[in-house]
């Protein structure tokens, strides 16, 4: 299907992740709206091209990865830890 | 029935040949051409409507603008060929046994609607109410059906809970022993689902739209939609500008990426559905076979062939590969369920683009756009919803008001927070 560069388990396939999807800004829940805050639950960018999202890989390291994917051709280009990637603002 | 028509424009009252016993027999010893079903035109410069989609869902919505409302000067655009997404793609379950009176009653008319669609159209669209059966295996989904059973009753749509001896009786071939991984504890059987021909269903409606004098035009991609404050004035395509007043997303799969052009946000996101056949064998099974559980559904299609469907793939893509995992997964479940069809082979597998929404309802009706419309969120189950989507999207462009069936699935449920959940009735792809 598609072959995950896990940057701590090597190549996998992707069956061993879970798909996270694409993550927008999490409004702070003590000062949104219901509306902003519906927004940000329901709506996606749903892009047709390069996206950076999350998964987990559950059957191996059980780390978060922060993944650049492209929805067409399946290709990937980066896969990095997401703490790191939080530790260092670079996402 | 067999009114002819001399002149290039003379198709506005009804069809241009019928089809019938006679015609058939009179072409067959005459072996005489068979006319085309629908015409190529000239690209206007301007239409009163465009809709965006070939599918059954813009194509059944052309056709009831003129039939219905009058509105003929309307043109129906598609990247490709009609019929090439998610309508000649899918497995024609057809159904109404939802979850929400709103999805039971709007499916229901669709049911209603596709019984006398051959008629309607003059095209035999082979459907065939064969019944369609939701096994149970867990306590959690006898009691989901239970709930839908007193739904459909409420809404006056055939629906029961049966045992697994009832099954059992309708389908000799499933195993509904104890000793399975998942037993079978019983099912929802729903007698008037059953499927249709899919591509008959595409081909009628755009035969009759043409008739009509809609214009169907196949390789013509929407590229930008002009919007001037607030409103919508045309549509630019790859080949050239159309003016226009009204435009209606019907593109399924790929309706984000038209809705961005407009500037409107969607609760989409696209996930690949497939389905697999195989060689085909003689009648053994007479209904649909769905399992929630096992992620699965099985029906045998009029050649033979069995039909099989599951859930959408595990990650949103536009890609319309098939994969490995889906293969072994179907093959492993089907045979869970039907462990006499070991040796059957499959022929082939495909894909087609699915857009999802948070509660697995569709989303009709206008937009923050004026002018600018949708017919989308079809996920893994629009297709049923083709005749009554056409009819009720057909006069909501008229009307510029959504008609009362359709006025529970407008865009504005989510940001009000009024969600129409019925991932408890469609998970499951058909
Ligand atoms: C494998 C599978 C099985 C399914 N099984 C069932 C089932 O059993 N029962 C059921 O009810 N539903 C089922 N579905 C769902 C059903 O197929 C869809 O919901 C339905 O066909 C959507 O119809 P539509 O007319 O809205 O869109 P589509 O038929 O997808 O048509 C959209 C059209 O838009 C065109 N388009 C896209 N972008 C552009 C552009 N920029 N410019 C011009 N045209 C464009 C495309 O070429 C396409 O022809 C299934 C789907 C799949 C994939
Ligand atoms: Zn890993």
């Amino acid at each position: 299907m598609m072959l995950l560069p896990c940057p701590w388990c090597g190549p996998r396939n992707a069956g061993e992740f879970k798909y996270a999807g694409e993550g927008g800004a999490r409004p702070d829940p003590a000062t949104t709206t219901p509306e902003e805050w519906r927004r940000y639950l329901y709506f996606h960018a749903n892009t047709r091209g390069w996206v950076t999202e999350s998964w987990y890989h559950g059957a191996g390291c059980r780390r978060w990865l922060v993944v650049e994917r492209h929805t067409l051709t399946h290709e990937v280009r980066g896969v990095r830890d997401a703490v790191q990637v939080a530790r260092e603002g670079t996402r | 029935m067999t009114s002819t028509n001399g002149n290039g424009n003379g198709h506005r009252n009804g069809r241009v040949r019928g089809y019938s016993a006679w015609s058939l027999l009179r072409h067959g010893l005459s072996r005489s051409e068979w006319p085309r079903a629908w015409h190529d035109r000239e690209l206007r410069p301007s239409y009163d409507a465009v809709i965006i989609g070939g599918g059954v869902h813009g194509l059944a919505t052309a056709y009831y603008l003129a039939k219905n409302h009058g509105m003929t000067n309307v043109a129906v655009l598609d990247r490709s060929y009609i019929g090439g997404g998610g309508s000649g793609r899918n497995t024609s379950i057809l159904r109404s046994n939802y979850l929400t009176p709103e999805g039971v009653r709007f499916y229901d008319r669709s049911v209603k609607l596709y019984e006398h669609l051959a008629a309607d159209l003059n095209f035999n669209v082979m459907f065939s109410q064969r019944g369609h059966l939701t096994l149970a295996h867990n306590d959690a989904s006898m009691r989901t059906m239970a709930w839908r059973t007193e739904v459909n009753k409420l809404q006056g749509v055939e629906s029961e809970v049966i045992g697994p001896d009832e099954v059992k009786e309708l389908v000799p071939y499933l195993d509904t022993s104890a000793e399975t991984r998942y037993p079978i504890l019983g099912a929802l059987y729903h007698p008037p689902g059953g499927v249709v021909r899919h591509d008959a269903v595409v081909w009628g409606y755009a035969r009759a739209a043409d008739a009509h004098g809609v214009h169907i035009h196949q390789k013509t991609e929407v590229t930008g939609i002009d919007v001037e404050r607030g409103r919508v004035t045309g549509v630019q395509t790859t080949r050239g500008r159309i003016a226009t007043p009204v435009v209606l997303n019907a593109t399924a799969g790929w309706s984000s990426l038209i809705s961005d052009m407009a500037g409107v946000a969607m609760p989409v996101q696209t996930f690949p559905l497939q389905a697999a056949v195989t060689e085909p064998v003689r009648p053994f099974l007479d209904t649909v076979v769905v399992s929630g559980t096992l992620h699965v559904y099985v029906s045998q299609s009029d050649r033979g062939e069995l039909v099989f469907g599951a859930s959408v793939d595990p990650f949103a893509s536009y890609s319309m590969r098939g994969s490995l995992e889906f293969t072994e997964g179907i093959a492993g479940h089907v045979l869970e369920l039907m462990p006499a069809l070991a040796k059957m082979r499959l022929l082939r597998q495909w894909a087609g683009l699915c857009d999802m929404t948070p509660d697995y309802s569709p989303i009709m009706g206008p937009t923050p756009v004026e002018g600018f419309y949708v017919d989308v969120g079809w996920g893994t189950y629009g297709f049923k919803a083709g005749p009554v989507s056409g009819e009720a999207m057909a006069a909501c462009l008229a009307e510029e008001k959504p008609p009362e069936i359709i006025s529970a699935f407008g865009l504005d449920r989510f940001l009000s927070g009024r969600l129409v959940g019925e991932k408890g009735a469609a998970a499951v792809g058909h």
